[in-house]
């Protein structure tokens, strides 16, 4: 590379280069020539990482070694599989063959391994190898999607990897399943992810744990993918304890904060609590389908012998039902809704760009995906659908009064993540399963988008997070700023941004089934635009707040970071055009009344109008708002002290349990019972006194006497 | 080719070996000591390879007339339940060689020809197919062991192992009479005395004879499990073991207790396991949360992974007493599980200990930042314990609550509740001593895991995830062995359920 090139030229190049292998890909002619375009776009994606890499100044020669050598070993293998492709099976080498799913989930597991052997030595070539892979996946996922769109609709891509597990009669294989429904997932986690990825480079450059963090981050990159590409309950299982293993390694990343540790073991528990359901859920469906003879928790299989599970009964309650909600039991876990949604705003110790990845994107919405990859179940169970509409739009409601009143930046996002799931529950309660997975993508966008920005504000101000010691920062951080507003605008339900129609379609499908939670549905609504209009208000607009180093270190942050914003922004903007409902079939759900748009809009500029208002022009009310509501505004700033009452009603119950059984049952009780029986008998025969010298080898000699004396007594009978 | 016996008595040969090995220089005894482990150990995977799989009847079948008059024979074979219990016990003993080498400085020579004495007792129990020297093999492995603690141990050792022996020969005595009235019962049934393990498969037992005999095999196999509230002895003879002899009484010692079931008290007493299992299957389910909220509270590593096998092995007889083909293939899984991940972890426990002389959780924190590798090491052994998917524990505790839910729905679902439990006492274990700030000067200056403690811990991690992420080709070998014995369960039950 020649010096003082500059930027655009590669990006120009590489650009055209991904075109070609686009278009390479798109012709699909034969296997050959779609592996080689794939190449191209590898090469192209790679082009514009080491060209960025250059013109930041943040890169040496090792980075093209590794480069070439992770792709040297990538052809290689890929060769090999052609190879063995085309020994095993002549005639059969086409491209459905080609299009195999496993690469999605391979890529990133390749990256944990290299980042976990290797890393720490070649920390260069993590920051290529990292977003690389995950780029990667991404490519091949459009691959796949395309491949799918050619199938006629209603079809599905299987990848059979493997047998799993085979133990009697039950039986769960490694299969990969694209359908519309993961198709839009995988893109949303190879898309949204590759982009926080890329982030990442810039944001967590210079720490220590670096390539520990993009081991974390591809393993949860890997076990999300395996989460929505499972084709059956078990293996959907794995990415979903997966996933929560990342999480709990990625909250606690920073591990010598002790409060850090235990946030993440929090939310592995929590989520632990959850799963626990989940898995009961899973026995009742295995064992009712058993019971007549299909032992499996394939989606399909399932999907098929809906006749049987229909009638079935539990304990005298229908299996839909209790299979429904002790899985929805999972998804609230997963999901953070009441009632544990706790561990989600504890998760935000984590860095940032994780918040923005598993604790918005992607991870917590596994919930919504379940249920809505499980539709035609759920709808044998209306209660368990009313159930998952009611909790929906009260975790909604709950976690958006909660918002309102946080002042650290990442917190408010937090809430507004666990009221933004509830509206995706509220929308599969009531049916509206395309609108939930619709509000899912656009939420990917907007959410993941302010919590980069959420990130890069905390990075220039060198680690600030207190709202109360921000303000005045648009002029400062105009990328920062714009792209926020953007994602704002998106979430508050602005139209014609990405937030307004998919948050639309929930609340009219709403008002349609159960008009209380549709009301429910626009009152949270109207305190979503109020908060973040809050939180653009008192981060970006006003007079500066700033501490007095805060000051000095405020800058915009570099390209690698506000690149992804720019992209992201794009999604927020124009997400809401995206046919994602027609995509997955639903196209009957659209179509809000013209009142209820213009009311929500009204809501939405309201809310956005009073955040302005409160924060920007008059600053001294909240205060007097605040001081005039007394107990109640204390009760909400402190969260409804709900972590004090589990605290109070489980834990410390839980361990009281495990002291008594520590220092009163096992020591006294038991062991006190053993030692009384023995000094019992001791006391009652002087000739057990004697035997007791303490001696192994005595009691061994007696026992092998007494063994040969009742031996001897049997033979001589 | 008798390639069981020589499997067998290979590691008696090598302590009989080892023992006219001079006692200098301490590092030609620890490498000959290594190399006796290694041989069975080969042995044990030319089994592996010669093992028919699909074939659920014994196989390689050895024998020699032993005590003809008393019908008593050397016998001795393999099948898809004893098969990696075998491969588990040859695979874990070099490993502990090895571990032990940083562990043991006294009366070195010893230690490693009673730790291969030891290894033909276990190996011995598992394949042998006639009762008498299944009886031999059993207490050959009672010797040994108490020696293992009561010299190398804590100190409180003279008392952990006096525990360990009372406990567990108080219920072996019982089953010797339980062997010796069931012999008895041949000649009377048949005309001539047999120990022979099919001959008593083929006995006509009434319902009450059935009971107490079961009774007295299931107490001497219950305390080795341990079943709650049998389980007292566990924790002491942890704590004041050594290292390895910690490792080989989790990792394989126990599983003496739920192979006995699986091999003995359940297919020979049928009738029994249907009235019994109710009471079995309560006290599993009592183990399994019990132990976990005493692993919470404990102050001391070992002890809290003491507590965990508690909580574990609850798992496997739930399993076991579900008595559905996948949950009893989950038990098995199982079994090998916590022989592969809480071996790790007493070893891990141990490495820790050999650098710092202390095994208090309060006395450490903020490990990773001085022996990343370590740390690294120690997670996914945690993992591997806590049940994650993707690790080894998972697919054998899936099964169990699985395959026992059917029967057992209630029960199951308590057990289920372990599956939390079990993540909260490890997760804040490991959060104690791994995560937090590096407070203490002492730990700073640990050194990361040598070469040849890694040796030690990779093998048993990279069968973690292999037997987490492909478990076919074990689960493929065991169950038509587990389906056999379910079977005669099933064909001696029905007609007794019939006849009501």
């Amino acid at each position: 590379m020649p010096p003082g090139a500059p930027l655009t030229w590669y990006l120009g190049l590489s650009a055209v280069v991904f075109a070609i292998g686009t278009v390479g890909v798109l012709v699909r002619r034969n296997i050959i020539v779609i592996f080689m375009a794939i190449e191209l776009m590898l090469n192209a994606v790679n082009l514009t990482f080491v060209a960025f890499a250059r013109s930041l100044g943040s890169m040496d020669g090792q980075v093209i070694v590794f480069f070439v050598m992770t792709v040297a070993a990538a052809e290689a293998a890929v060769g090999l599989a052609i190879i063995l492709a085309l020994f095993r099976n002549r005639e059969t080498t086409n491209a459905d063959e080609l299009v195999t799913l496993r690469w999605i989930v391979l890529l990133p597991a390749a990256g944990v391994f290299f980042h976990v052997f290797l890393g720490r030595r070649a920390i260069a070539a993590v920051k290529v190898v990292g977003p690389g892979l995950v780029g990667a996946a991404f490519a091949v996922a459009v691959v796949a999607a395309f491949r799918l769109r050619a199938l006629p609709e209603g079809g599905i891509l299987r990848d059979h990897v493997y047998t799993w597990i085979a133990a009697g009669p039950f039986r769960a294989d490694a299969v990969l399943r694209l359908d519309a429904l993961s198709a839009v997932m995988a893109l949303v986690v190879t898309g949204v992810g590759f982009l926080i990825h890329v982030y990442s480079v810039g944001y967590m450059s210079g720490d220590r744990g670096f390539a520990r963090y993009f081991a974390y981050l591809n393993l949860f990159t890997t076990a999300m993918l395996i989460l929505v590409l499972a084709d059956n309950l078990v293996l959907l299982f794995v990415g979903w304890e997966g996933v929560g293993l990342c999480s709990y390694l990625l909250i606690g990343f920073w591990y010598e904060k002790p409060e850090n540790a235990a946030a993440g073991k929090k939310a592995f528990l929590v989520n632990r609590i959850g799963d626990a359901g989940f898995l009961l859920g899973l026995f009742v469906l295995v064992w009712t389908l058993g019971r007549h003879g299909f032992w499996t928790l394939d989606v399909a299989e399932i999907e098929r012998h809906l006749d049987v599970l229909r009638t079935a009964t539990i304990g005298g309650w229908p299996v839909p039902v209790v299979v429904g909600l002790l899985l929805f039991m999972g998804a609230t876990g997963k999901s953070a809704q009441l009632p544990l949604y706790v561990w989600l705003p504890d998760a935000m110790a984590g860095p940032t760009p994780v918040s923005a990845l598993i604790h918005a994107a992607t991870m917590v919405t596994a919930g919504v995906y379940m249920i809505a990859r499980l539709h035609a179940l759920y709808a044998l169970a209306p209660a368990a659908l009313t159930v998952v509409a009611v909790v929906g739009a009260a975790t909604a409601l709950f976690a958006a009064v909660i918002a309102t009143a946080q002042t650290d930046i990442k917190r408010v996002l937090a809430y507004s993540t666990v009221s933004q799931l509830g509206y995706m529950f509220l929308g599969l309660g009531v049916g509206a399963t395309g609108a939930a997975v619709f509000h899912l993508v656009t939420h990917a966008f907007f959410k993941a988008l302010l919590f980069l920005g959420a990130g890069s504000v905390i990075h220039g101000l060198g680690g600030e997070q207190d709202m109360q010691r921000m303000g005045g920062l648009r002029e400062r951080m105009p990328v920062t700023f714009w792209t926020m507003a953007a994602a704002g605008l998106a979430i508050a339900g602005v139209p014609p941004l990405a937030g307004f129609f998919s948050k639309d379609e929930i609340v009219s499908s709403a008002f349609r089934e159960m008009p209380v939670l549709g009301v429910v549905g626009l009152v949270a609504a109207a305190l979503t635009a109020y908060y973040t209009g809050r939180l653009l208000c008192l981060t970006f607009l006003g007079r500066s707040r700033l501490s007095h180093e805060a000051e000095h270190h405020v800058h915009e942050s570099p390209p690698v970071m506000t690149l992804p914003l720019a992209i992201l922004a794009v999604g927020a903007v124009a997400g809401g055009f995206l046919p994602v409902p027609a995509l997955l079939g639903h196209r009957g759900e659209a179509g809000a009344p013209l009142a209820l748009m213009a009311l929500a809009t009204g809501l939405a500029v309201g809310g956005l109008w009073l955040a302005y208002q409160l924060h920007v022009v008059h600053p001294a009310v909240p205060a007097q708002v605040a001081a005039r509501l007394g107990g109640f505004y204390q009760l909400v700033r402190d969260k409804f002290r709900v972590d004090e009452l589990y605290d109070a009603v489980v834990i410390r119950p839980l361990f009281a349990a495990a002291d008594v059984a520590a220092r009163g049952i096992d020591p006294k009780l038991i062991d006190g019972t053993v030692n009384g029986t023995g000094m019992l008998v001791a006391a009652t025969s002087g000739v057990w006194r004697r035997l007791q010298t303490g001696n192994v080898q005595h009691y061994a000699l007696f026992f092998l006497l007494g063994a040969l004396a009742l031996l001897g007594y049997y033979v001589g009978r | 080719m008798p390639l069981l016996t020589l499997l067998v008595f290979a590691p008696l040969l090598g302590a009989v070996l080892l023992a006219l090995l001079p006692r200098e220089p301490l590092a030609a005894v620890r490498r000959a000591a290594l190399v006796f482990a290694l041989v069975p150990f080969a042995l044990s995977l030319w089994l592996f390879a010669r093992f028919r799989a699909g074939e659920a009847d014994f196989q390689l079948i050895e024998r020699a007339a032993w005590i003809p008059a008393w019908g008593i024979e050397y016998r001795l074979g393999v099948d898809g339940v004893s098969l990696f219990l075998v491969l588990l016990t040859a695979f874990l003993t070099p490993l502990v060689v090895l571990a032990s080498w940083g562990d043991i400085h006294r009366r070195v020579k010893e230690f490693f020809a009673l730790l291969l004495v030891l290894e033909t007792g276990m190996l011995g129990t598992f394949l042998a197919l006639d009762l008498f020297l299944f009886y031999v093999f059993w207490e050959v492995m009672l010797i040994p062991m108490a020696f293992l603690i009561g010299v190398w141990g804590g100190p409180r050792r003279i008392y952990a192992a006096i525990k360990f022996v009372l406990y567990t020969m108080t219920g072996s005595l019982l089953m010797l009479v339980a062997i010796l009235y069931l012999a008895w019962q041949v000649k009377t049934q048949t005309g001539n005395f047999g120990f022979a393990y099919e001959r008593f498969l083929a006995l006509h037992l009434g319902a009450r004879e059935q009971l107490y005999l079961f009774a007295a095999f299931a107490l001497a196999f219950a305390v080795k499990v341990p079943l709650f509230p049998l389980h007292t002895w566990l924790p002491d003879a942890h704590v004041e073991a050594p290292t390895g002899g910690s490792v080989i009484l989790a990792g394989v010692l126990l599983k003496m207790g739920t192979y006995g079931f699986l091999r003995f008290a359940i297919p020979l007493f049928p009738g029994a396991v249907a009235t019994a299992s109710p009471v079995v299957v309560a006290l599993a389910v009592t183990g399994i949360v019990y132990g976990a909220l005493v692993a919470t509270v404990q102050p001391d590593l070992k002890k809290l992974v003491a507590y965990s096998s508690v909580s574990h092995l609850g798992f496997v007889m739930l399993g076991l007493f579900a008595l559905t083909p996948t949950a009893v293939s989950g038990g098995l899984y199982q079994m090998l599980n916590h022989g592969l991940s809480t071996g790790a972890l007493f070893l891990l426990v141990g490495m820790i200990y050999e650098r710092r002389h202390t095994r208090m959780i309060a006395d450490f924190g903020g490990l990773w930042t001085a022996v990343p590798v370590y740390a690294a090491c120690f997670l996914v052994v945690m993992l591997a314990s806590v049940g994650l998917p993707g690790l080894n524990g998972f697919v054998g505790e899936f099964l169990i609550l699985l395959g026992a839910f059917g029967p057992w729905p209630w029960a199951t679902t308590v057990a289920t509740s372990g599956v939390v439990l079990g993540a909260l006492y490890l997760l804040w274990m490991y959060e104690r001593v791994i995560f937090g700030p590096l407070a203490r000067p002492e730990n700073a200056a640990l050194e990361d895991l040598s070469g040849r403690e890694l040796a030690v811990l990779v093998p048993i991690i990279a069968l973690c995830f292999a037997m987490g992420l492909y478990p076919a080709p074990f689960l493929s070998r065991m169950q038509p062995s587990i389906d056999r014995i379910l079977a005669h369960v099933e064909a001696e039950r029905a007609p007794r359920l019939a006849a009501r």
